[in-house]
């Protein structure tokens, strides 16, 4: 159907756009900047900061630019003089209600409210301050997210991230008038509500009112330490965003200087998760492999199909609390954060000859769940606290300006050994589709001894940012002893965001679907779009991640899990095979069924 | 006051008072009129309610007859009719009379208006602070419903509660908080006639537009065109509160001067009267006489509250202030943190912690507020506050 | 199941299961329990399948939604202007000394809950109060206290 053209005018300037396109979204192919700060491109319309107030000609009232769809002939100021009162006003308000203290703010210089403010040049405040109980009400209850509701500007993004996006709904707004604010389930702790820690609503907070729970500090008193050892992993999705809290564009791939700056910043080995997804797929791989054989050589009817991946943390609590009936579906392997930590101070530990109580395992994340995983009480296997601390990606950035790191100007540098080396398979763990992709790419030529039927083993189907992609491999020529599953249509479904999780969960627990395997990723885009990512994202700069990370992954000599030499030895010589008794002490854990509400 | 100049010849129209809304004709009771009247066309039914010139009576003034047109002429599978009984404007208590007395009128009003728009069921939205009729209404209803179905006219009436929340009487709040949400007003456009309730198109009207729909079409619109002026067409219900001997509910002609109203319901001794409630204009005195009570002049949804000089204006700013404060639903900044600093304001230049000339940057603030806030609640807390502070200034410092 | 969730799963079944039915469910579950307790909106969040932040937020928005702790009568004094001037002050001020509370209180026998309202709609008629769904307009402050004490003898 094709779409009127509406002609109207901006600034005196015509322009022609699709019939239905709000003036905020005409007035950016002039370059026209209009302020916003409910707006996000990535959630529905608001249109309550008022902020993107503009002045229609003929019309009493300003227009919410945001929330008005253009009409034919309409003519828009977008700074006339009842228009630039209104924002300076309006962000005079705001200001009132907000506990200003940027200097000490975890925002300070990342705040949309601040560079509003910095933009208006505001000197002395006109009105009267609002702020209530501004050192009563920050909840740092949660060992991944820190809620300061004096920040709180009310644009309600978190709210509707929680529910459109991940549809959790573990935030609402609350009250009214003078009382209304934004809190959760009667203003419980978020640890004690179904918060699942992804950290999805602190990548859309426009101030300071959601950000992590840091521990800069403790991983600068573990360096500074001369008995300790700190090790640091690094994520997939890190090493094509750090670059952004840092000057550079999105989707450009910092490996190498990232590397380069962790030991410059005195981490004794810098070592790769990346290393640790190679291993999850062996035994993930081999775990779904062993299902399939009962469930269709035994016949054995208590195994759980669809087998469901289990790497992603915000993914697993929001099983627990909402699926508790399907987690036996997940696999029982850790993730590849967790993994690296048992595995550093075992097997490591012993190949270096360090203590184990002296190594500090940090990794850097783009995910603040991670934060909650590594707190788990199920994640001490090694004797220790498995992952000490867990940075963001932001937080990383932070210390490396901390630490006066030039870091653009710095050379590449590769990672440490043992434990520092890793496929373009593992690499594409950090995109939605990767961990499918990578498994597919070994178990296939596990059962057949052939490379997956897709070109340069790139599995498209599974690849990109729609909500539920599904595919099925047609499995031929198998070799001898998977010879059950010539024939066979492996059929697998990839979903990210947990709106899209629910929605997929809920048609396998309606019986409708027949999928063997199912990659969950908790964020929006994969790891690539992780609540630890830098401000701000959107679909588009997604996108570029995961170019860039499908970049990183053809570059790599090693394209597959199982070719990982250093994956290869760490079975000779310790875990002896997948799913061995070795595997089942330190790489594999187990779930709980928690409260709905 | 208004910027807008009165016009040279506006009309003015000396008191009257009339009958129409609470007077029952035996020979041609609501039922009946609801009968008579679809056998015309929709059409014809719109251009009769057009050219009868009525207007909305809860405080907006939206003409119906437009109202309606729109409505019919949008193709849904679902319409609706809602009646808004969520009456919550400080000083107005004439629909609860109403539903008390003639309810029937209005059940026949919204039977009308979904003959005529295409709508298969009507909902009276009444405010929670008038649970103790709802036992009584809904067994009128049940009545009625049985009536409509007797007379094969597929339309049904539902009764709907609000639980305390002003803000609710604003039409889209209205609809949200049908849809089980918080009353939080909704962006513009789309306006309820394309998208209300449940998103469909909606017709939602006061319970006393309702009233004056039937009987428009009960009597013709020419009787209620005799009445009142060329843009105020009609009689109104008056909420008469206050400083005055006979406080009550009347039915006026529109078009009356403020002073004719105050000859006859003040007490000798008025200094103000407050227009429109809590959202409306404090007329001081000296402007009486040109004051028009109509759409040309001071919009109103009815509420007259008079104060004479015993009666400080200060208390009665601070509490028209706290009032929005408390019922703001507060999504959008200029309305949640404006009000706020309004009430704040005038205290702290009462307390002298801040100027008096403080007062003129808060009036520059609510011409903000006027133009920016997301609905008519914060839009309109500028009437009061200026209407006020100008005529009033020095009980507001001292 | 408790009373209270048997309840919300009548009041589910009368008012269907859908997003338009959480007021009148609210409503209902008030109307007896005169408050809506966290077990109460949990149960709620569940026959709807909303979060319960999601009921608590919009049950929260709503004054005569209490989610504090109410006692088994709620007693509501207009506030606004016209009640002012008609004496609104002398009856709260017998009704806190007659229940020994403060507005926003409890009695100790938790029969009454003394809390203030946006005008009710009785302006020519005020003072005004209403006790749960029941309106006393023109009351004087020995009117008031007469009424509550009936209430008190019917309440046990």
């Amino acid at each position: 159907m094709s779409k009127y053209m509406v002609n109207l005018k901006i600034n005196n300037t015509p322009i022609q756009v699709e019939e239905g396109t709000t003036i905020l979204e005409a007035a950016k192919h002039l370059n026209f900047k209009i302020p916003t700060l409910c707006n996000h491109p990535d959630l529905s319309v608001a249109g309550n900061c008022r902020v993107c107030v503009v002045e229609v000609k003929g019309a009493r009232l300003l227009a919410a630019s945001c929330a008005t769809p253009v009409s034919e002939g309409m003519e828009v100021n977008t700074n006339s003089e009842k228009v630039r009162i209104a924002r300076k006003h309006i962000v005079e308000l705001l200001l009132s209600e907000h506990n200003v203290d940027c200097t000490k703010c975890f925002k300070n210089g990342h705040c949309e409210l601040q560079e509003l403010a910095s933009e208006y040049r505001f000197g002395d405040h006109v009105f009267i301050d609002l702020v209530k109980d501004r050192d009563k009400i920050r909840d740092i209850s949660s060992p991944s997210i820190t809620r300061d509701a004096s920040k709180c500007i009310r644009c309600q993004r978190c709210v509707r991230t929680c529910s459109e996006l991940q549809s959790v709904s573990a935030l609402a707004v609350v009250n009214k008038g003078d009382h209304q604010t934004i809190s959760s389930f009667l203003n419980k702790p978020l640890n004690d509500v179904v918060c699942t820690n992804c950290g999805q609503c602190i990548n859309r907070c426009p101030t300071g009112a959601l950000y992590e729970r840091n521990y800069m500090e403790e991983v600068w008193d573990a360096i500074y330490d001369p008995n300790k050892f700190v090790v640091v992993e690094t994520a997939p999705a890190t090493r094509v965003a750090l670059g952004e809290d840092l000057g550079l564009e999105p989707g450009i791939r910092v490996t190498g200087k990232m590397v380069s700056a962790l030991r410059k910043m005195g981490f004794s080995k810098v070592l790769d998760t990346d290393f640790t997804a190679d291993l999850t797929i062996m035994e993930e791989g081999t775990e779904l492999l062993t299902r399939l054989k009962r469930a269709i050589v035994d016949k054995d009817e208590t195994v759980k199909l669809p087998m469901m991946t289990s790497c992603s943390p915000g993914w697993i609590k929001f099983q627990e609390h909402m699926f508790p009936d399907l987690l036996d579906n997940l696999s029982s392997c850790k993730s590849p954060q967790q993994m690296f930590g048992a595995l550093a101070k075992t097997y490591y530990a012993d190949k270096i000859n360090i203590k184990a109580e002296n190594m500090v395992v940090v990794s850097i994340m783009p995910c603040t769940a991670k934060k909650f995983e590594c707190n788990r009480s199920e994640m001490r296997d090694s004797g220790f606290k498995d992952v000490d601390f867990v940075l963001t990606t932001r937080e990383l950035a932070m210390m490396i300006k901390q630490a006066g790191i030039e870091f653009d100007k710095l050379e590449d540098e590769s990672y440490d050994s043992i434990l520092g080396e890793s496929s373009g398979a593992a690499v594409i763990f950090g995109t939605t589709g990767g961990v499918m992709e990578a498994a597919l790419r070994t178990a296939y030529e596990i059962i057949t001894g052939n490379e997956v039927p897709f070109t340069n083993l790139n599995i498209k189907p599974v690849r990109g940012m729609e909500g539920v992609k599904e595919a099925s491999i047609k499995i031929k020529n198998t070799k001898p002893e998977w010879s059950f599953l010539e024939g066979v249509e492996l059929n697998v479904a990839v979903t990210h965001g947990l709106a899209n999780a629910k929605k997929l969960m809920e048609s396998v627990k309606s019986g409708k679907t027949n999928y063997h395997f199912i990659e969950v990723m908790g964020c929006p885009g994969g790891c690539i779009g992780g609540g630890g990512q830098p401000i701000p994202t959107s679909e588009e700069i997604r996108k570029r991640r995961a170019e860039a990370i499908y970049a990183e992954d053809m570059g790599k000599p090693i394209r597959k899990s199982h070719e990982n030499p250093e994956v290869v030895e760490v079975y000779k010589e310790y875990l002896t095979h997948p799913l061995g008794h070795k595997s089942h002490e330190l790489l594999h854990t187990h779930y709980q069924a928690r409260k709905r509400y | 006051m208004l910027k807008e100049e009165i016009p040279d010849k506006m009309e003015q129209k000396q008191l009257k008072k009339i009958d129409i809304i609470f007077g029952w004709d035996e020979k041609c009771t609501p039922i009946q009129v609801v009968e008579k009247t679809i056998k015309k066309t929709p059409e014809s039914i719109i251009l009769d309610m057009i050219d009868s010139g009525l207007k909305g009576r809860g405080g907006a003034g939206f003409p119906t007859g437009l109202k309606w047109k729109f409505a019919r002429n949008e193709e849904s599978d679902m319409k609706y009719v809602i009646c808004n009984a969520d009456e919550g404007e400080p000083g107005t208590f004439k629909d609860r009379e109403i539903l008390d007395k003639v309810s029937e009128k209005v059940f026949a009003g919204m039977a009308i208006c979904g003959y005529v728009i295409g709508a298969r069921e009507g909902y009276i939205y009444i405010r929670g602070e008038y649970n103790f009729m709802l036992t009584t209404l809904q067994k009128k209803i049940d009545i009625f419903n049985q009536q409509l179905q007797d007379l094969k006219v597929d339309f049904h009436v539902f009764l709907r509660s609000g639980s305390g929340a002003y803000v609710c009487g604003e039409e889209s709040a209205l609809f949200e908080s049908m849809e089980g949400k918080r009353g939080e007003p909704r962006n513009k456009p789309p306006y309820p006639t394309v998208a209300g309730y449940n998103n469909k198109p909606t017709v939602i009207n006061n319970v006393e537009t309702l009233v004056y729909t039937s009987e428009i079409c009960r009597m013709g619109p020419e009787q209620f065109k005799a009445l009142g002026t060329n843009n105020s067409r009609g009689s109104k219900v008056f909420s008469v509160s206050g400083d005055t001997p006979i406080a009550g509910i009347y039915e006026l002609e529109l078009g009356m001067s403020l002073k004719a109203f105050v000859d006859d319901f003040g007490d000798g001794d008025t200094k103000s009267v407050q227009v429109g409630g809590a959202s409306g204009y404090c007329v001081p005195r000296k402007k009486f006489n040109e004051t028009i009570i109509g759409f040309e002049g001071i919009p109103t949804g009815g509420s007259m509250m008079i104060f004479n000089s015993s009666r400080s204006m200060y208390n009665v700013l601070h509490d028209y202030l706290e009032f929005f404060t408390e019922e703001s639903c507060g999504q959008c900044t200029p309305c949640r943190i404006g009000c706020q600093q309004l009430l704040k304001g005038i205290e702290a230049v009462k307390k002298g912690e801040r100027p008096p000339s403080y007062l003129d940057d808060l009036k520059k603030l609510t011409a903000t507020m006027k133009i920016a806030a997301k609905c008519g609640l914060g839009q309109s807390v500028a009437n009061p506050f200026t209407s006020i502070v100008d005529n009033f200034r020095e009980e507001i410092i001292y | 199941m408790t009373n209270t969730e048997v309840l919300i799963h009548e009041l589910v079944e009368k008012h269907g299961r859908t997003r338009n039915a959480l007021m009148p469910v609210l409503q209902g579950v008030v109307t007896r329990e005169k408050f809506l307790s966290e077990e109460a909106m949990i149960a709620i969040a569940h026959e709807l399948d909303l979060s319960a932040a999601d009921v608590y937020g919009t049950a929260s928005f709503y004054t005569f939604l209490d989610i504090k702790p109410r006692g088994k009568n709620i007693i509501r004094v207009c506030k606004t202007i016209s009640c002012h001037m008609q004496g609104k002050d002398a009856i709260i001020k017998a009704i806190e000394e007659h229940l020994m509370v403060k507005i926003g209180e409890t009695s100790p026998n938790k029969k009454f809950t003394l809390l203030t309202a946006n005008c009710l709609g009785w302006c020519h008629k005020g003072p005004v109060m209403l006790i749960n769904d029941d309106v006393f307009p023109s009351i004087t402050p020995e009117k008031a206290i007469e009424i509550i004490e009936e209430f008190a003898k019917k309440t046990n």
